[in-house]
């Protein structure tokens, strides 16, 4: 039975259990530093202090996430006796041969590792986040632009269903949509039917309009997205992948169809802003009056212009995302109860604050860091981008 | 002028219908019903004493008839049962079927009964919602003054130290959802054993465990500062990043504006050019900003709510929704819709009377 | 004001080699070296120069508002006997506004949009002279109808949106009057004004100035302005004053070759585009931190000498004579100054083929709902008002107006971009009226381009030129291979007098004549027949001014096009156009060779836009005719002829039938047609706008 961990040392061990997470950080910084001049953006970001921080950041927890298995300490999912709530630094009772003999950041009231639930959780969080906000912004922008540069009676009725998902509190709009009853009538499923077509549709148009003058290059692009696409479309939404390769869980499913259907409205109205600022340029004209389609016209010559404030927003967006996230968790709704990830920790937590408050403060501070971490980068890339 | 209000408030009405009858399409979906007859009836029904159960209880008619019905636009239900009454939607318990009225909905101000709480809904909400009316005064006392001040202070110099250390904050601020500031500030502030409190007790500065209480049960009845601070600054919080950076973003903007050099050339001293020329200029998109937090507000009432177990709206919509409590989160639901809608309709009409651009053309 | 005793008969303003360097977190860049001037009590004082010269920044200089980057970084800059550049804050708070004021190129974005008139003109005495409100506001209208504002109560009370572009012109001067400055630095303060306003706000600065004997710093890059304007001038180039001198001395005998370049390659009367075409300074403006060792210019100046020219820092020298003449030259005493222009061959004139392009009783009507919240009505706005003319193969044919008279929606029309409410448009014998641009077959859009205005605005800045031109020639069905077109591509650069290796640059590497190039290429990808040019110029600097201008011509020339030529400036019309078309308010009030529009009889708006346009020629004479009021807006046009609201001709149309019914085209000798009830004795009384003094 070994001792206490005292603060010094928790920290330290922490230290070390994330070396592949400093590897990997530095390896990256160096790399991008050394070449910043030829990264366009992303090297821009190194001259910014404030956004090198963010970065730093959030690069910290995508490298957890990914060696999230290297980093844990126990099982996340383990349960040891004795450590019920034990506070940080504490020793395990009766560690087997080549265990971790401390739980570094104390045990929670079902007696498992908050350090590797905080770190698994993070993987977690990560895995949805992202894809979750690219979900939003394929159908935001694929609506947003045309309702910007057609307006209208199209842009109407859009800006109408937008306004009303967004009247929505996004509280009351999850204990909708996120519960088992929903799940049982197919909801999530449709939804997911109509949302996780935009990218085909996208990405299809996006090669058509520029693509059309040749053919059979055409035909190869359209083919290829069209069969990934589909592909990934029938595993991803209706599960009936025949490969099997691509699937989603039902629970996970509703929860991201969920964030994807929140985010997405906010998402349709920057474009359209931004459309309507932008169709005014000459070079739309210019285009316009060489007999250009309007999908050319808003996908090669008006979204390219828009993408510095699209990135920004996107960085944004992911954090708000984990933020929403965290919220679902928070409520204990669509995830299942033994998941690691940070806001149903929170809720684990909450209980027993006021006498065992590590077991929430953990994931807290930890989706807190990430969120600032998109927030500085976000507003660092503003600064840049504005720079040029 | 006129036209423009009613027009907005046309669509308003259209919103509402819309979105009140997604909800009610969302709760009274099959498996809800479902889950209310066996909660209502009995656990361990049949698959066809639940269909019967339904039917008898006017469930089992189109959706868009019991929308309409709910509303109050459409007579209520009615139904000669095998013992020769009559029971419908309107019709009391015992009462005459004859006197009852024929339609009673929302617009005749017949709002339901909550199966969880057994009392009328509009009690309940009403209760509720007095309690929330303090939290959000007070929230709005502390977030919004602190908001913009933070906010003009740090964009009236672009890019100065205070700039930089104002909006550091500002966007910490953004990133703490409610449910994390909570769990910080009662740690540090709440916690018998951690944060500052066991320290302070220590040195006998206080007399009670913890510093500030970590619930706010008690404020339901008497407010006081340390059992309503915690609530209302996790709440706050996330507001004041928010609307302090669309204020400095606002006030940079404006702050590079000709006038504002116009202003600084004809001598005006700056504080006067702040006041005078900068502030009403760069506080009519924050305004906007402010009045569509609401739907925001309403979020974090219900996770500040919950989390320190303080029974107001939040508290009731959680309720609600947790334990299938249909017509009392039909209700809430519809307070919710409203209070979103009627702020925007005073930010839109709000922004029209402050920028005299638009007003006047 | 705690005035110390001053010597009116000293300088108000003297600057001494002042520099100023702008820091950025890579570099300082210098924006004036070495720049000295002195302003004398009731004096005007022009600084000239191309975009990017320093000429703005000396004037923030003298205000002490260089931003949180600027720096003066040498030399003096003394107003009434005391340094500016040594003040402390609430030193110049006391000065800015009541002894310096200034005047700005915006009015619009220059008056505070959530603030009465009223409060922002009183607030300057208020603040100065401690006077008491209802004092200041009396003050305030005295001064609005000074600058010659109708019912000054209304203007005071109104928002700055409420008034039009040049009453808002006219508020700021008032605003910089409001405390009889001594000193009033007016920074381009009519560039984004039409015309015809410019003038009438042009005239008032002068007579104001006279009025209040204030003495002014006049900023502009218009030689002709600084003529009108101004006694004395100082031309600045890259960051330095290269000439100053009294004005007519420095038109007449100029000492500093670029000031002589700088003449040379404005159009004035006399300039023609075959017999005596206009010479563009070779190569680009140097960017601040790319300046040549030794003299500026001398990379781009005829009378090079290396060695000499490269060798140190060039100082100014007095150039004998007795008015303050001096120049940045080593060689201004080896030049000779009078030898003819070297001639560049003279271009034999394109001659003019069969129609291509014929429009007929062309309407565009637009409906508006009105007001910003829909009270229901619609409005019709009469963009084009029955639009008649042709245009053949080889011919330039200029299209004149000012904001709002139609140009562009016509051009629009034309395109395809619209369709026209009713008339017919035949290109090539085929209608294509009412044939929006997506119907139009890939020929038919080829051989109808457009080249643009803004050129920060014509290219796509996410997209390397190269790729622009090929997509255009990809759309235009040109070449077989993507080998082809590229080769292609090449070709076109080639064609506009860029080097191949601009394929690969990003338009924001590029200056604002390079891209108007590439947006030229692009227009032409398609073997154009006829190309629209929507101001291609007006944007440019005037050096670039003249070489993009001859590149048109040029490939005109070469391809036959059809050229309709859409500009406000009529300098440049008169240089390069076969026939000149003006239009006001929709209509066509004037149409012929230009020999015809140039010459009298004129209709009464182009006498009075003629009379507008400042002309860089000391020798030229000029009838003022200074038009009443501003443009009425399309939306609300005047009954009857709608230059009635301003035409001094009014009185001799008998029977008030200008006031009801809308004039006939009268066709005169030569097919030259006008729009008026002027009868034909009094049209032919006119007298010529512009003479040239004999000498």
């Amino acid at each position: 039975m070994g001792e206490k961990l005292s603060w010094g040392m928790i920290l330290l061990s922490m230290a070390q259990q994330f070396l592949p997470v400093w590897i990997a950080l530095v390896a990256t910084y160096l790399l991008s530093i050394r070449y910043k001049r030829r990264l366009g953006l992303y090297g821009k970001l190194f001259d910014s202090p404030v956004g090198m921080i963010g970065f730093g950041i959030v690069m910290f927890w995508v490298f957890t996430a990914i060696f999230a298995d290297l980093i844990i300490t126990h099982d996340p999912l383990g349960q040891l006796s004795g450590l019920k709530n034990a506070v940080p630094g504490s020793a395990l009772k009766a560690p087997k041969e080549g265990d971790y003999l401390h739980y570094l950041l104390g045990g929670d009231h079902l007696a498992r590792d908050v350090f590797s639930r905080m770190v698994m959780g993070a993987r977690r969080v990560l895995a949805i986040a992202p894809a979750a906000t690219a979900f939003a912004f394929m159908v935001g922008v694929t609506l947003g632009l045309p309702a910007g540069y057609f307006g209208g009676k199209l842009d109407t009725t859009l800006s109408f269903f937008a306004n009303l998902v967004l009247a929505f509190p996004v509280i009351l709009l999850f204990y909708l949509l996120v519960t088992p009853e929903i799940r049982v009538t197919g909801i999530p499923t449709y939804l997911a039917a109509v949302l996780f077509i935009f990218p085909v549709i996208f990405f299809c148009t996006l090669f058509n309009s520029r693509f059309f003058t040749n053919p059979p290059k055409r035909n190869l692009y359209v083919g290829v997205t069209l069969l990934i696409g589909l592909w990934a479309y029938s595993g991803l939404a209706f599960n009936a992948d025949p490969l099997g390769v691509w699937s989603m869980d039902p629970n996970l499913l509703n929860v991201f169809v969920s964030v994807v259907f929140v985010n997405s409205p906010t998402v349709f109205r920057i474009v359209r802003g931004i459309v309507m600022d932008l169709k005014a340029r000459d070079y739309v004209a210019a285009g316009q009056t060489r007999g250009e389609g309007p999908w050319y016209i808003m996908l090669w010559e008006i979204l390219p212009n828009a993408r510095g404030p699209l990135i920004v927003d996107f960085c944004l967006r992911i954090g708000y995302t984990t933020i929403l996230l965290g919220t679902l968790g928070f409520f204990g709704l669509g995830v299942s109860p033994e998941s690691p990830d940070w806001g149903s920790t929170i809720d684990d937590g909450r209980k027993l604050l006021s006498i065992f408050p590590h077991p929430a403060l953990a994931p807290a501070l930890a989706l807190m860091s990430l969120v600032l971490g998109l927030n500085l980068l976000a507003d660092g890339l503003r600064e840049e981008s504005l720079k040029d | 002028m006129l036209y423009f209000i009613l027009r907005r408030f046309g669509v308003m009405l259209l919103t509402a219908l819309a979105l009140t009858f997604i909800v009610f399409y969302l709760t009274n979906l099959p498996p809800n019903l479902e889950k209310l007859a066996k909660s209502e009836a009995s656990a361990r029904m049949t698959d066809e004493d639940v269909a019967s159960w339904i039917e008898k209880n006017g469930y089992a008619t189109p959706v868009l008839r019991r929308y309409g019905e709910w509303l109050g636009v459409m007579p209520g239900w009615t139904m000669l049962q095998e013992d020769g009454t009559t029971r419908g939607r309107c019709i009391a318990v015992g009462s005459d079927p004859a006197a009852a009225p024929r339609f009673c909905g929302l617009v005749q101000g017949t709002w339901g009964k909550s199966t969880v709480f057994k009392e009328p809904v509009q009690k309940i909400l009403g209760r509720g919602l007095s309690q929330t009316a303090w939290l959000m005064l007070a929230v709005m006392l502390v977030m919004v003054p602190t908001s913009l001040l933070l906010g003009v202070l740090s964009g009236m110099r672009e890019g100065s130290k205070l700039d930089r250390v104002l909006s550091t904050i500002a966007i910490a601020s953004t990133a703490t959802p409610e449910y994390v500031s909570g769990v910080i500030l009662v740690a540090l502030f709440a916690s018998a054993t951690a944060g500052l409190s066991p320290i302070l007790a220590d040195w006998g500065w206080i007399s009670g465990k913890t510093l500030f209480q970590g619930t706010a049960t008690s404020a339901m009845d008497d407010i006081t500062f340390w059992n309503f601070a915690l609530p209302v600054a996790t709440i706050a919080l996330y507001g004041i990043g928010y609307i302090a950076r669309m204020t400095r973003a606002s006030m940079t903007e404006v702050m590079t504006q000709q006038y504002i050099r116009t202003a600084r050339l004809k001598g005006v001293a700056f504080r006067d050019v702040i006041l005078r020329h900068a502030l009403r200029n760069a506080l009519i998109a924050p305004f906007t900003v402010i009045m569509l937090q609401f739907p925001w507000l309403l979020n974090g009432v219900v996770i500040v709510e919950t989390l320190f177990n303080y029974k107001g709206f939040g508290w009731t919509l959680v309720q609600a929704a947790g334990n299938n409590d249909i017509e009392l989160l039909l209700g809430c639901s519809v307070v919710a819709v409203l209070v979103v809608l009627v702020t925007q309709l005073m930010s839109d009409i709000g922004y029209v009377f402050l920028n005299p651009r638009i007003r006047l053309s | 004001m705690t005035d110390q005793p001053w010597d009116p008969s000293k300088p108000i303003l003297e600057i001494e080699n002042l520099s100023i360097s702008f820091f950025t977190r890579l570099r300082e860049i210098p924006a004036v070296m070495d720049f000295s001037c002195t302003v004398m009590a009731g004096e005007s004082m022009g600084l000239v120069g191309e975009s990017g010269c320093g000429k703005s920044t000396v004037a923030l200089a003298v205000m002490r508002d260089l931003g949180k980057n600027g720096k003066i970084v040498g030399g003096s800059i003394r107003f009434k006997g005391r340094d500016l550049t040594h003040m402390s804050e609430e030193e110049l708070r006391h000065l800015r506004g009541s002894e310096i004021a200034m005047i700005y190129q915006e009015p619009m974005a220059s008056l505070n949009p959530a603030m009465k008139i009223g409060a922002q003109l009183a607030e300057v005495p208020m603040i100065h002279q401690g006077m008491s409100k209802d004092e200041a506001w009396k003050l305030a209208r005295q001064i609005v109808a000074d600058v010659r504002l109708p019912d000054p109560d209304r203007i005071l009370n109104a928002y700055p949106h409420q008034l039009s572009g040049g009453q808002q012109q006219r508020i700021v001067i008032a605003m910089a009057l409001m405390s009889k400055p001594a000193l009033l630095i007016l920074d381009e303060p009519t560039t984004a004004l039409d015309v015809t306003v410019e003038a009438g706000i042009v005239d008032l600065v002068k007579d104001l100035g006279h009025k209040y004997g204030t003495s002014m710093l006049f900023i502009s890059h218009n030689l002709g302005l600084i003529l009108d304007v101004c006694d004395r001038l100082c031309v600045m180039y890259s960051g330095e004053a290269v000439e100053t001198g009294n004005v007519r001395e420095v038109f007449d005998k100029m000492r500093h070759p670029y000031t002589q370049a700088l003449f040379r390659s404005i159009p004035l009367p006399g300039a023609d585009k075959n017999s005596h075409p206009l010479v563009a300074i070779p190569g680009n403006f140097p960017l601040p931190h790319e300046r040549p060792q030794g003299c500026n210019f001398g990379p781009r100046c005829d009378y090079f000498q290396d060695g000499r020219c490269n060798a140190a820092e060039v100082a100014m020298s007095t150039v004998p004579g007795n008015d303050r003449h001096e120049s940045r030259c080593l060689k201004w005493q080896e030049i000779d100054w009078d030898a003819p222009v070297k001639a560049k061959i003279a271009k034999e004139k394109t001659p003019i083929g069969r129609v291509v392009l014929k429009m007929a009783d062309l309407k565009k009507y637009y409906s508006v709902s009105g007001g910003s919240f829909g009270s229901g009505s619609k409005k019709v706005v009469k963009a084009n008002e029955t639009l008649s003319f042709e245009a053949r193969e080889g011919e330039t044919l200029a299209i004149v107006g000012e904001s709002g008279c139609g140009k562009s929606t016509f051009a629009k029309v034309l395109m395809g971009l619209e369709t026209a409410t009713s008339g017919s448009i035949m290109l090539f014998d085929e209608n294509v009226q009412s044939t929006p641009i997506q119907k139009r077959n890939v020929d038919t859009v080829s051989s109808v381009q457009m080249v643009f205005q803004n050129p920060f605005d014509t290219l796509n800045p996410s997209m390397n030129v190269g790729r622009q031109i090929i997509r255009a020639l990809e759309i235009f069905k040109q070449g077989k291979s993507d080998e082809e077109r590229h080769a292609r591509m090449l070709e076109l650069l080639d064609l506009v007098k860029l080097p191949r290796a601009f394929a690969e640059r990003m338009p924001r590497q590029l200056s604002g004549g390079q891209k108007q190039r590439v947006g030229i290429a692009r227009a032409f990808a398609g073997g154009a027949k006829v190309v629209v040019a929507d101001e291609p110029v007006s944007a440019l600097d005037v050096s670039v001014q003249a070489a993009v201008t001859d590149l048109l011509m040029d490939i005109q020339r070469e391809n036959k096009t059809t050229l309709l030529f859409i500009s406000h400036d009529l300098s440049i019309v008169r240089y390069l156009s076969d026939r000149v078309m003006v239009m006001y308010l929709g209509h066509v009030v004037e149409m012929g060779t230009t020999d015809q529009v140039f010459q009298p009889p004129y209709h009464p708006y182009t006498e009075a836009l003629l009379s507008a346009v400042p002309i860089a020629d000391t020798k030229v004479i000029r009838k003022r005719i200074v038009l009443e009021g501003d443009i009425p807006s399309a939306v609300n046009p005047p009954p009857g002829c709608p230059f009635q609201t301003r035409c001094r001709w009014k009185s001799q149309v008998p029977n008030g039938l200008c006031d009801r019914e809308m004039p006939p085209v009268q066709t005169l000798e030569g097919g030259h047609q006008i729009k008026c009830h002027l009868s034909a004795d009094v049209l032919a009384t006119m007298e010529p706008v512009i003479k040239t003094a004999a000498e």
